[in-house]
């Protein structure tokens, strides 16, 4: 929790500047609005906090989101009966992608960037080769909901927010939690223990992989069909993940301050667009802000922590 | 893994002094007979369509699809054997097309001022990037990022399409070949033999290795490391820069999107993992690379030759690089067992 404090401090700072250039974000409308566009990138962050702070990377999220919402589209073809199959068809997806990272990564010793990496260029490739180069068919009015709709006044994606965030924090602090901790620390510590390295890891894969299918199925619903939908996701996960105060490596950092991270970076889009820093530019402002953030937490750090750059080097 | 693979790594070492004959073992060596076993099937494979594979032309093809990724991989050999990445290289390549192109603007008395340009340009990027690492103790991967989308920022602000253009005489050195030799192979050959040349019989060359192998062990030893990050840093961003000069010249113009749509960054970092580098760093080499590179080039030249979907391709390349260092990283324990 002490770690998740300056990444909470700068949010609430965002906020409130939002707040002040748009009245109507303190509005409980406004607000929920900014949570349901932030809820996918969120949910993302949750799930490549399991992978890195168990030491490792997954750069497959971004296409695994692409390719969950061409399939899903492919599939329900409008066709309303197909809405169900078809989401757990897509959950089943993810966890299987996870799996596959996971298993190459942990039994076949292959460092997570390259086997995610791989997995990138399979995942991409082969759903441009079902599709034909360009995605067909449409979503369903029942899948878009999960996306756009919502009960009452809540937004759907806001009440799965909610839940996958309770989940992932009950998860942290269960007997799972603290052995993907200790084994992003110290492996070789870990496992000399009795922790069950392998099967941890993968089951933080697999958890990125299901958080990639439940971002796909908020995108999909509210962005809709293109072959876009999840480019560049990978890296904002990666740096939503950073900006909260977890270090790359593993071992370190709470999975609350990965989400306050991702709504940090959401807000930190709203603030540049309401200020009117138009497209472009953006993505310059962005990159600053990274570093600084980044390197702003790195500083405040005890002298004794720093030899730990050398593991957080070693990405294998 | 890790703990053992640290542990071994100042016993290689020594191996390295043995120079080229002693790097040539090992994931080099594997490479490279990959390679050879590759251009086999390709011949098979083409010859059954009916083609001829080792035609003069492809083999020129190969060189030239080869020489921008390859000059860029072998930046990036230098960052991760340092034990960092850079991911900045693919906006940088564009930008560095871009200031080319401005500055000659179609003038072949402007050729030496914008080389000069594009060289100070990306070793400065290089710098920061150095800098950020080693300074403000921001991880690679992040600092890399940050200025990939400054620089994207900025690239993207200022253009929406090609600009610039690039005089006939400098377009020669896209285009032009000595024999069947590309000159821009030629210029991939050269940067090669500087950067082998670097790491195998300079001291800064066995300094990048120990600070790769062990940043810890290397600053205790005397090592000053940020330093020798920042100058490997400096160095992958002028490969990336020379790309850069190479595909506007190619192009005969620069452009905004040169770099990413050829995916320099995240293959880069492939051809040198496939090239037996480890991507933790502290061991592999320029050979290795330059191995990899030639085999993604071969690998998508039979593929244009038997008319492959372009996607298949992807989804091969992707199996191909997982399944490389699997095989490296088997290799490895066993050693160690």
């Amino acid at each position: 929790m002490k770690r998740a404090l300056p990444i909470l401090a700068v949010l609430v700072v965002l906020l409130a500047a939002i707040a002040v250039a748009n009245p109507f974000f303190l509005e409980p409308a406004g607000f929920l609005a900014f949570l349901k566009r932030a809820a996918p990138l969120v949910i993302l962050a949750a799930g490549q906090y399991f992978v890195i702070v168990s030491g490792e990377f997954d750069l497959s999220v971004g296409s695994l989101v692409t390719a969950e919402v061409v399939i899903a589209a492919r599939l329900i073809d409008g066709d309303e009966s197909a809405t169900w199959p078809v989401l757990a068809l897509l959950v089943v997806v993810g966890l299987l992608v996870g799996l596959v990272n996971g298993v190459v990564t942990t039994k076949l010793r292959v460092p997570s960037f390259i086997v995610t990496l791989g997995m990138l260029l399979v995942l991409s490739g082969a759903v441009f080769l079902w599709t034909g180069g360009a995605p067909r068919g449409a979503l369903s009015e029942g899948f878009r909901v999960f996306g756009r709709g919502g009960l009452g006044p809540l937004p759907w994606s806001v009440l799965i927010l909610l839940a996958m965030g309770a989940a992932a924090i009950w998860l942290m602090r269960a007997d799972f939690g603290k052995t993907l901790i200790a084994t992003g620390d110290n492996e070789r510590a870990a496992a000399l223990s009795g922790v069950r390295v392998d099967r941890a890891k993968i089951f933080a894969f697999m958890l990125s992989g299901l958080s990639a299918a439940v971002t796909a199925i908020l995108l999909g619903g509210f962005a809709g069909v293109s072959a876009q939908v999840g480019q560049g996701l990978e890296f904002s996960a990666i740096t939503a993940v950073v900006l909260g105060g977890v270090v790359l490596g593993g071992g370190r950092g709470s999975v609350l301050a990965a989400m306050a991270g991702a709504v940090t970076l959401e807000a930190l889009f709203t603030l540049l667009n309401l200020y009117g820093i138009s497209g472009a530019l953006e993505f310059t402002v962005q990159g600053v802000i990274i570093i600084a953030a980044v390197a702003a937490g790195a500083i405040r750090l005890p002298r004794k922590f720093t030899p730990r750059r050398g593991d957080a080097h070693a990405a294998s | 893994m890790n703990l053992l693979t640290r542990a071994r790594r100042p016993a290689r070492r020594g191996q390295a002094r043995g120079g080229l004959a002693a790097r040539l073992r090992e994931p080099t060596q594997v490479v490279f007979l990959a390679l050879l076993g590759l251009v086999a099937v390709g011949w098979v494979l083409v010859a059954l369509d009916g083609g001829q594979f080792l035609t003069m032309e492809s083999v020129v093809g190969i060189q030239q699809r080869s020489a921008a990724l390859g000059i860029v991989a072998i930046g990036q050999t230098l960052a991760i054997l340092a034990g960092s990445l850079d991911l900045s290289v693919a906006y940088l390549i564009s930008l560095a097309s871009l200031v080319a192109a401005e500055i000659m603007a179609g003038q072949d008395g402007n050729i030496g001022p914008a080389v000069a340009a594009v060289l100070a340009i990306s070793a400065l990027v290089g710098l920061v990037n150095g800098l950020v690492i080693t300074r403000l103790q921001v991880h690679a991967f992040i600092a890399t990022l940050g200025t990939a989308l400054i620089i994207k920022g900025i690239v993207d602000h200022l253009y929406d399409g090609p600009a610039g253009k690039v005089p006939e005489s400098f377009q020669l050195l896209g285009y032009s070949r000595i024999g069947p030799i590309p000159v821009s192979a030629l210029l991939w050959a050269g940067v090669a033999v500087v950067a082998w040349f670097l790491l195998s019989r300079t001291r800064l060359g066995y300094r990048i290795y120990a600070v790769g192998g062990n940043e810890e062990v290397a600053r205790l030893s005397g090592i000053r490391t940020g330093r020798v990050i920042v100058i490997t840093h400096v160095l992958c961003s002028v490969c990336a820069g020379i790309a850069g000069l190479l595909l506007a010249a190619r192009l005969g113009a620069g452009a905004p999107t040169v770099g990413t749509d050829g995916g320099y960054d995240l293959e880069s970092i492939a051809a040198v993992v496939l090239g037996g580098t480890a991507l933790a760093g502290g061991k592999g080499g320029v050979a290795g690379t330059v191995g990899g590179v030639l085999l993604l080039a071969v690998l998508d030249t039979i593929f244009n030759q038997l008319e492959v979907n372009s996607f298949v391709k992807d989804v091969v390349r992707g199996v191909v690089i997982v399944i490389a260092v699997a095989v490296y990283a088997r290799r490895g324990t066993r050693r160690s067992a």
